[in-house]
């Protein structure tokens, strides 16, 4: 149920509002996809894709929030073992 | 319910392997046919000899980067440079199913000539069948199905004892090029599924490379192309027979980004992806910067890697570290990976 | 790839596990809810970066474990028909019904496809008139909406010869029932991040508060595992029952509108049998009446197939976290991937599956590189 892929929006075809077929490319993997349940998605976003339809589009901000939060953790474990 | 012969068997997978060894090993057994090699190293009076044989029933039959034609003389030219053989002579069955264009069979036949050609190697017999038309169940072409059985024939010049019984517990694992460009290049024909940069099947003859190998003086204890079931299988097969691990790199391993795109995107592991134009080398720790640059001058839009080394851990397997530094074992899948969404 | 690779780093992977380490002071059974977060554990091999205390139990959250042989046999049955296309995604080909699996059946004539999505099926359908294409409708919160897009598409096209055999199944019912349990093993969970994607978080709140247990919504990667397990056990050591959001680039507590309106439109909630775990009422979805005419079971009047589950299968003690696999007398015996006794057992990272590769003889040695 959860394998779901995040995928850059290239180009969305808004001629069948139902369906709202759009290029989506995952690593350079081109795939026709739905974002009839993503009404906001706009080409250049990030959205995560499952059996073909996409789910949400990836929040830029909270995924480099969780990278910065690790930095800051590291440096803590560091310091707690005495910085080896 | 009774065993029945299913897509899995013909997945490069334990199913495969486990028929392969039950039914037909346990039928035919000889000397040649144990050392389970990619081509039965034989004494043809004073001249030592490969000798091969591999059937191709791929869907569809043209696909980007070759044709079912072109596909089966590298394969089988790849079968016996695994043997370190310089390939001379083949031979080709077709069965040909009811309704197939006989335009179609010329092109293909055609890219085999010039695939032969490109190889250095003649086509000197060959046989045609026709069956009756096949329902389409599943099939995408249905009616326009073409097979073909080859038998190939190799001289060996050198004196190297290539296979699996060579490999030493200090021996590294070399590959010479990137992962799994031919399963996803077929498999996105029928998912649907195209690319920016088109993904076309790495299918090539690999002899020249292996040639050279043996030339530069590398120490070649073994050698295995990485077909169905992909480095996993292969890698699992020389374990099994050498009696030795293998540990695995995975940050090592070379694998193109769009064809990691759309792993991610089918739930492939592309370490189980077939390949038809790479494959391994278990070569000394000393000989393993020759063997690159050797391969290195072979390979046109790819770059050869060591990613990995023998060990002595019992019990016998291969495994990997993963990207994460954790280690996994790889063990064969049972049947062929399908696409799936959990 | 983006939004991939960056979570994939080992300097993070082995930060999180010495906190989690750190962490913990006694020993924690968390439950992963969902199948792709397992093969993300079996793949990176996370478990061997964990302390011993920390045991993972996988959830029930992958459709080949739970989906019942009953709803396989129905789909073999649809299957065998001449007429019928059958497509189904992948994961559903190999899981054994009571006398057949799919792939069987497809060996022996039957017309099976295998689709990357449920619009696929309907373009099959849209070239195939003069067949019966029938969609194997499994899954979660997350396919309901690719599920419920194809209903929709089908009936705006009027394509009559489209149908869907609905095996869906939601994941709070399933949690509800599995702590409901006395014997309940599980401390913690680490629930399914992409059906929160889709459904938000909001309704784990009630389960957290009634049943004292944490539950941190998490991602799939390896540092979104490691840190969805790293705030599971903090809560744990201090005693505390939230929800708390770990994969937070994709899920809100409000989840995804749009596709919830689109499930709700199209689908209603219905009791479902859960292989290993029994029916529980409310955890499936079935189509609305006003889309009767696109469900399969009625169309083909399969309703009334009914099958046990093989006595001998324990996968619900298994789902539950009371036995691992080889606890059970068929594991490895009359039960191994090629001939599998139950679900577990066949999807690549179901936990029978996950124990015959790597715990058959002993856990890989773990020396963790560098």
């Amino acid at each position: 149920m959860c394998l779901a892929v995040p995928g850059e929006v290239l180009t969305i075809d808004e001629s069948d509002p139902l369906l709202r077929q759009a290029r989506v490319s995952f690593g350079g993997v081109v795939r026709e996809v739905s974002l009839a349940t993503l009404p906001e998605a706009q080409p250049g976003d990030f959205v995560l894709v499952h059996a073909g339809v996409g789910i949400s589009v990836v929040d830029a901000d909270e995924a480099a929030q969780l990278l910065e939060d690790l930095e800051q953790l590291a440096e803590l474990e560091s310091l707690e073992d005495g910085g080896a | 319910h009774r065993d029945v012969i299913t897509m899995a068997h013909g997945g490069g997978g334990s199913l495969m392997h486990r028929l392969i060894e039950q039914v037909f090993m346990a039928g035919f057994s000889n000397p040649a046919l144990e050392e389970r090699h990619d081509a039965a190293r034989l004494q043809v009076g004073s001249g030592a000899v490969a000798f091969t044989t591999d059937s191709y029933v791929i869907q569809p039959l043209i696909f980007p980067g070759g044709d079912i034609g072109s596909l089966a003389v590298h394969g089988t030219v790849n079968d016996l440079a695994m043997a370190g053989a310089r390939p001379l002579y083949l031979s080709a069955g077709f069965i040909l199913e009811e309704g197939l264009p006989v335009e179609l069979l010329t092109q293909i036949v055609r890219s085999m000539r010039a695939a032969a050609d490109a190889a250095g190697v003649q086509l000197v017999t060959g046989d045609t069948k026709v069956i009756n038309r096949r329902g389409n169940h599943g099939v995408a072409s249905g009616g326009d199905g073409m097979f073909i059985n080859t038998a190939g024939i190799g001289l060996i010049e050198h004196n190297l004892t290539i296979g699996p019984r060579q490999v030493h517990p200090r021996d590294c694992i070399v590959v010479n090029g990137d992962l799994g460009r031919h399963g996803i290049a077929v498999m996105a024909v029928r998912e649907g599924i195209e690319f920016e940069t088109a993904i076309l099947s790495d299918s090539a003859p690999v002899a020249a490379a292996v040639l050279d190998l043996i030339a530069a003086g590398v120490a070649v204890h073994c050698l295995r192309d990485l077909t169905r079931g992909g480095l996993v299988s292969a890698a699992n097969e020389i374990a099994e027979c050498s009696g030795f691990s293998a540990r695995l790199d995975e940050a090592a391993i070379p694998v193109r980004e769009d064809v990691r795109g759309a792993c991610e995107l089918l739930g492939f592991d592309p370490l189980y992806v077939a390949n038809e134009g790479r494959f391994i080398a278990y070569v000394p720790p000393e000989h393993v910067e020759k063997a690159l640059d050797v391969l290195r001058a072979h390979a046109r839009d790819t770059r050869p890697a060591m990613i990995g080394t023998v060990t002595d851990e019992k019990p016998v397997r291969v495994t990997l570290d993963s990207r994460i530094g954790a280690p996994r074992i790889l063990d064969r899948l049972s049947g062929e990976q399908l696409p799936r969404i959990c | 790839m983006k939004y991939v690779d960056e979570y994939r780093d080992q300097r993070a992977a082995r930060t999180l596990a010495d906190a989690i380490r750190r962490t913990v002071t006694r020993p924690w059974t968390l439950m992963e809810v969902c199948g792709g977060q397992t093969h993300g554990i079996v793949k990176f091999g996370i478990d061997t970066l964990l302390p011993d205390g920390v045991r993972l139990v996988h959830g029930p959250g992958c459709p080949v474990c739970v989906t019942p042989v009953e709803l396989i046999d129905k789909a073999v049955a649809l299957a065998q028909r001449p007429e019928a296309i059958l497509c189904t995604f992948g994961d559903m080909m190999r899981v054994p019904g009571s006398a057949h699996d799919l792939l069987s059946v497809k060996a022996q004539g039957g017309d099976v496809r295998m689709v990357y999505s449920p619009l696929d099926a309907v373009t099959i359908a849209r070239k195939n008139p003069d067949r019966s294409v029938v969609f194997f409708a499994v899954g979660f919160e997350t396919t309901a909406p690719a599920n419920a897009l194809a209903v929709r598409q089908a009936a705006r096209d009027n394509l009559g010869n489209f149908s869907i055999l609905s095996a869906h199944v939601l994941v709070p019912p399933a949690m509800r029932a599995i702590l409901s349990a006395e014997d309940c093993a599980v401390n913690g969970f680490l629930a399914a991040g992409h059906v929160c994607t889709v459904m938000g978080y909001r309704e784990y709140e009630p389960i957290a508060q009634e049943f004292r247990t944490p539950i941190v919504v998490t991602g799939f990667e390896p540092v979104d595992i490691l840190q969805g397990i790293l705030l599971c056990v903090r809560q744990l050591e201090q005693g505390r029952a939230t929800v708390a959001n770990q994969y937070r680039r994709s899920v809100t507590r409000e989840g995804n509108a749009a596709a919830q309106a689109l499930i709700h439109e199209i689908f209603q909630a219905s009791p479902r049998k859960w292989r290993g775990l029994g029916e529980i009422p409310d955890s499936g979805l079935a189509l609305r009446p006003e889309y009767a005419a696109f469900d399969a079971e009625q169309r083909f009047g399969l309703a009334h197939l009914a099958a046990e589950e093989s006595t001998r299968c324990i996968s619900g003690d298994i789902l539950r976290g009371l036995k691992r696999p080889n606890e059970c007398p068929a594991f490895a015996v009359d039960c191994d991937p090629e001939h599998p006794l139950g679900a577990p057992m066949v999807s690549s990272e179901g936990a029978c599956a996950a124990y015959y590769r790597y715990r058959r003889d002993e856990q890989p040695s773990a020396q963790v590189k560098g």
